[in-house]
């Protein structure tokens, strides 16, 4: 069984670095990268994926939905 | 990417994910928009009614006009202003249908007020989803009927003054008066809980539509941070403290 | 067997609507073109054959209305007349510009501005060239007596499916008023969504099934080359219009020496004015246009290696004169003779124009 409870995966290329979904993770798990895509937007990715709880705030304020939300079932 | 994350990243155990009736295209809108959110909720609403088949949009002039690249059903791109009238002729021709309009605010509330009007007037059974965000977006951020008292835009710069522009127009209160409104509403996508409730209220509208009760109109206060020369974390901030007090959220009329 | 009726020209619209399977009339209240709507919304067609029939706020909203129903592959048409019609001219470079088949009629009154509510043909030109902005025509029928306001609609409604192209009824406030025996069609049933599917299954905005990718009706077009690629493809269609869908009548024409040109009720008048010639000794004809876009050239261009002259009569200060040099090209001598401002021409004031203008005697 893995050790983290969710996990964001952000679909960079099209990412445009809005920042909405950093802001509106309450685990602050998100930030965006240093580097740029080739758009050159510096994309969100999870900086802390243990902090994940996959409550799927970021991808619903995310514009471009670009963001795929995963979570362990708890009850398992 | 770690052994834990790709045990993770399964398909059963996928919360939330692009809705299919989205199309793969990148939406050309600026980032942190509120078109997307907005994109987003209407795909969701539509797919999950299982009513792609079913329904016809319409996009009108203004940032939202390539609405039809984005969300995988039939469109019609309408004359600036005239969203109503087309959906009205679709309507009335197609009453099994679910028909609604896309349109901003320099689209419904300046050159298709009397479209708009009289479409809510005449009650057709349509959606009309209208996002303010108090500004023209697509010409370059010029005022627009609802730009808000001293705010600043490209035909506005030094501030909306009312002797010369006048006030902002609260036209979904005005069209709240006619009789052929069933559900009117005003809503926001700035956080998770106002993006929830701003979906129950379009999956209303849909549902209106197939019980045949008129018009539903549903406003989304949205934030334009190219316009208004914000990133868009202080646009939505902004928009808080600024357009809700003036376009407070919340059901105006539900029948 | 066939019924016969005497009716009003802009009854016969109506009733020619109806008949030929029309799905939606959305019209606005004008002089001299009211009756239309008067007549369908009397007739009640939506328990008989499920047309609608609804009175917008405004040309603008009713001419967009056709665009929406038109967009669903179905039957679609409006009514208006000259300040109407000036309103509706985006709707109508938007319906050009999205290829969308629709019926528009225009029984023309004087202008400019809100002018009379007295027959003319000044909007010659609006119709013809186009009207809106951009690159494209509509294709416009002119009939001239009650008979050709029932044939044309239906005639119509075949052209703009044929071509995805609106077509125009360009009458005037005489044709529209008068009445005539007029010989009804047949009730055509509208069509069905197979028959759409059949006919505009292509593009008609039906609902996105699974199968097919989503259709979209829309004039806009970013990419330049682009833009430019589909008005070579507006063009091409323009010219097969030309080839295949210009019609137009002669009468006494196959020994005249002196030819009126003439359309609509002007046309009406001139068949007087070649017996007043006959009976005179002057080898008159008269030739015309049917179809005023696109407009008989060739048949015109054939006369004029015979003929002595050519006079345009119109209801207009001279707007299809143009069109008639364009096709004589100098050859001959053509001119215009026109009463306009609510005005119509008497038989005689023609033929006298055409001793002065043209015979110079």
């Amino acid at each position: 069984m893995a050790k983290y409870r969710g996990a964001v995966i952000v679909d960079a290329e099209r990412c445009k670095g809005c920042n909405l979904c950093v802001v509106a993770c309450p685990a602050g798990v998100l930030t965006l990268a240093r580097e740029v895509n080739g758009k050159g937007y510096h994309y969100s990715e999870m900086a802390r994926p243990e902090e994940c709880i996959g409550c799927a705030n970021c991808g619903l304020v995310c514009p471009d939905a670009v963001i795929t939300v995963y979570r362990m079932n708890t009850k398992q | 990417m770690t052994a834990e994350i790709t045990e993770i990243t399964r398909e059963e155990h996928i919360v939330y994910r692009k809705t299919p009736a989205l199309t793969g295209n990148v939406m050309h809108y600026c980032p942190g928009c509120s078109h997307g959110v907005i994109h987003k909720l209407v795909a969701e609403v539509i797919e999950e009614a299982g009513i792609r088949d079913k329904t016809i949009g319409v996009s009108p002039v203004g940032c939202s006009v390539l609405a039809y690249n984005y969300i995988d059903i039939d469109w019609a791109e309408a004359a600036h202003g005239r969203a109503p009238a087309v959906a009205t002729g679709i309507s009335r021709l197609h009453p099994e249908k679910y028909v609604f309009t896309y349109q901003g605010d320099g689209d419904l509330a300046s050159i298709g007020t009397a479209e708009v009007m009289h479409a809510c007037n005449r009650g057709e059974n349509i959606v009309i989803i209208f996002v303010n965000n108090a500004i023209y977006g697509m010409t370059g951020g010029q005022m627009a009927p609802t730009t808000l008292v001293g705010q600043v835009t490209s035909t506005t710069p030094r501030g909306r003054d009312v002797k010369l522009n006048g006030f902002p127009m609260k036209i979904t209160e005005l069209l709240a008066q006619l009789d052929g409104t069933t559900y009117v509403t005003r809503q926001a996508v700035h956080t998770p809980p106002a993006i929830r409730k701003a979906k129950n209220a379009l999956r209303k509208a849909f549902e209106n539509t197939k019980k045949d009760k008129g018009t539903s109109f549903v406003e989304i206060v949205g934030t334009c941070s190219s316009g208004w020369k914000m990133t868009p974390v202080e646009a939505n901030r902004w928009m808080v403290e600024n357009m809700f007090p003036k376009y407070p959220l919340g059901d105006i009329k539900d029948i | 067997m066939a019924e016969i009726k005497l009716m009003k020209g802009n009854e016969v619209i109506a009733e020619a609507a109806i008949r030929c399977g029309c799905d939606g009339y959305f019209g606005y209240p004008i002089t001299p073109q009211s009756e239309i709507m008067e007549t369908l919304m009397a007739r009640e067609p939506w328990k008989e054959t499920g047309m609608v029939v609804l009175q917008a706020e405004s040309e603008i909203a009713a001419i967009n209305m056709v665009y929406g129903a038109a967009a669903t592959g179905k039957k679609a048409m409006t009514s208006s007349s000259s300040p109407g019609i000036s309103l509706k001219q985006e709707g109508l470079t938007y319906l050009a510009g999205a290829e969308l088949p629709c019926l528009i009629v225009d029984v023309v009154r004087g202008g400019p501005g809100l002018g009379t509510i007295q027959p003319a043909q000044s909007d010659y030109f609006q119709a013809t060239r186009g009207g809106g902005h951009g690159d494209y025509h509509l294709l416009v029928l002119a009939p001239a007596s009650v008979q050709e306001m029932n044939d044309f609609v239906a005639l119509g409604f075949e052209l703009a499916f044929k071509y995805r192209n609106p077509v125009m009824i360009l009458a005037d406030g005489v044709i529209g008023q008068m009445m005539e025996k007029v010989r009804l069609d047949e009730y055509v049933p509208r069509w069905s969504d197979a028959d759409i599917e059949r006919v505009a299954g292509e593009w008609a905005l039906t609902g996105k099934r699974k199968e097919r990718e989503r259709h979209v009706a829309t004039s806009l077009e970013l990419d330049a080359y682009k833009q430019e690629e589909f008005n070579h493809k507006l063009q091409a269609k323009y010219r097969r219009m030309e080839e295949h869908d210009t019609r137009h009548e002669e009468l006494s024409c196959d020994d005249a020496e002196y030819i009126f040109v003439a359309y609509g009720s002007s046309a009406r008048v001139c068949q007087k004015s070649v017996q007043l010639c006959r009976e005179q000794g002057i080898k008159a004809g008269l030739f015309r246009p049917i179809t005023l876009y696109p407009f008989p050239k060739r048949p015109l261009q054939a006369l004029s290696r015979r003929a002595k002259g050519f006079l345009a009569v119109e209801m207009s200060a001279g707007q299809m004169i143009e069109d008639v040099r364009l096709a004589i090209n100098g050859t001959v001598p053509a001119e215009h003779f026109g009463r306009y401002g609510g005005v119509i021409p008497t038989p005689d004031e023609i033929v006298e124009a055409l001793k002065r203008q043209i015979i110079k005697t």
